[in-house]
């Protein structure tokens, strides 16, 4: 089981716990604002966007090189950067906090 | 070739050149076609706008025909944010159980209608229902307006003698008018009510910028609906077997509907207008001349997607942009995503054979380039 917390937009902080799926997919089932998932997971809308606290990047890894180039672009992109539905809920996760880009 | 089959007349020019070329009533358009370089110029409103002068960044353009501006269409940011928030949520309501249950029972009557048939012409007799039917929920008018909705036929600008119709778009914009009109009288819980009530920045919207959202509403889900779904029906009548799959594993429903926008990109491409000399490609762009976003080349990039060619129904990391990309992706893309889904799931449940009888392709010229975007007609029987 992992422990997620996400900081929306709005500064609302809202901790999670799961252990399979996708980050996004969490989010989704928790109504975490921000995080819509539109494709459902392609790695297509970037609906999904976080920002990585710099301390936990070694808990989520960096992005693929298909991620990283679907965040090039992004309006919001910073360099802890990472679309949800590409990170996989498991127990290196525990204790993340992410904040929600839009 | 099976009549699902879309090629990709863009991969010469996108490999070797990065652009292509066409003219449009001489106002020619440099069409980008590489992934990358489709996203890099979406992201690049500055240099690359979408608040020109109306209907300029439609290919073929509609600047002859309408003085009204499309909103958030053709606004760029940051007021194309202010916008975009005033409608956002209202989009997101093909989401809601509700809104989900009304578009089962209107294709589940669309599908047993077909099954009772000896052969359906599928745009006109289905997809064309189907659209116009499920754009009552979007509006949240009642479902008797979908009748004269139909009868403007597949395209709202667009006639069978002309491209470009002013006088069809004048229908569209009286009927707007009238239905404004009758939500001032008599305000409710439709679209018409939602945007009369609506505030940008502390300012109530004007008339004109309401029509310029419903305008939008109308026209940016039309003719890619229709062929969204007639193309899908094709491909699920020669492909049965990737419905059986989807019927067994039901978890790549959504990598299913991804796929299949994908592969028929059924909006080929979106301009932008250039507000300085640039370039794209090492090809030179002068300010006030046509680029497009070219989303169907950019969605059979091979350096992006492997067997870009082919509809791999379970494809897991699909980048597309047939919804665009970046700030302008498409407002309409949950509605038109949940269409897909019930169109799909409402097959599995009802229809064990779907068989092509007679199809007459719509194929796109764009400069030496000719693209199959889907169907003139298509007559099918539903088994």
């Amino acid at each position: 089981m992992a422990k997620i917390t996400f900081v929306t937009q709005a500064n609302e902080t809202i901790t999670v716990e799961g252990n399979s799926g996708n980050v996004m997919e969490l989010a989704v089932q928790n109504k975490i604002k921000g995080i819509d998932g539109n494709c459902g997971g392609v790695c297509s809308c970037a609906t999904c966007h976080v920002h990585v606290e710099p301390e936990h990047w070694n808990k989520t890894g960096a992005p693929s090189a298909m991620e990283s180039d679907m965040l090039e672009f992004d309006e919001k992109v910073s360099d802890h950067s990472r679309l949800s539905c590409q990170m996989k809920v498991t127990e290196e996760l525990d204790g993340v906090v992410l904040k929600v880009a839009n | 070739m099976a009549k699902c089959t879309f090629s990709d007349p863009f991969e010469k020019a996108r490999k070797e050149v990065g652009i292509g070329e066409m003219d449009d009533q001489n106002d020619p358009v440099k069409m980008v076609l590489g992934h990358k370089d489709v996203r890099r110029c979406a992201h690049n409103h500055k240099t690359f706008q979408s608040g020109a002068e109306p209907g300029r960044i439609v290919v073929p353009s509609e600047v002859n025909i309408r003085d009204i501006r499309q909103i958030p269409f053709e606004v760029d940011p940051p007021q194309h944010g202010s916008y975009r928030a005033v409608v956002e949520d209202w989009f997101k309501r093909p989401l809601e159980e509700e809104y989900t249950a009304q578009l089962e029972k209107q294709i589940g009557v669309l599908i047993d209608e077909a099954l009772t048939k000896d052969s359906v012409e599928v745009i006109n007799e289905f997809s064309l229902v189907l659209q116009s039917r499920a754009l009552t929920l979007l509006f949240n008018v009642p479902f008797s307006e979908s009748e004269t909705w139909i009868s403007w036929g597949t395209h709202v600008f667009r006639s069978e003698e002309t491209a470009l119709d002013a006088g069809k778009a004048q229908v569209l914009y009286d009927y707007i008018d009238k239905k404004l009109e009758e939500s001032k009288q008599n305000p409710g819980d439709d679209f018409y009510s939602k945007l009369l009530a609506a505030e940008v920045d502390g300012k109530k919207l004007t008339d004109e910028e309401i029509k310029g959202v419903v305008v939008l509403t109308f026209s940016g889900g039309r003719d890619t609906v229709i062929n969204a779904v007639t193309n899908s029906l094709a491909y699920f009548a020669e492909n049965p077997a990737s419905l059986e799959r989807i019927k067994n594993e039901p978890e790549i429903l959504n990598f299913a509907i991804e796929e299949l926008v994908r592969y028929f990109s059924p909006l080929t491409h979106m301009g932008r207008v250039a507000t300085e000399d640039t370039q794209v490609c090492e090809h030179a762009i002068q300010a006030d001349t046509r680029i497009s976003l070219n989303w169907a080349s950019a969605n059979r990039d091979a350096t992006v997607f492997e067997k870009a060619n082919e509809v791999v129904i379970d494809r897991k990391i699909n980048p597309h942009v047939a919804f665009g990309f970046g700030t302008h992706n498409c407002l309409g893309a949950t509605h038109a995503r949940q269409i897909l889904k019930v169109l799909i799931k409402t097959l599995i449940k009802k229809v064990d054979s779907i068989e092509i009888l007679e199809a007459d392709e719509n194929i796109e010229t764009l400069g030496e380039f000719k693209r199959k975007v889907g169907f003139n007609s298509i007559q099918m029987k539903f088994n």
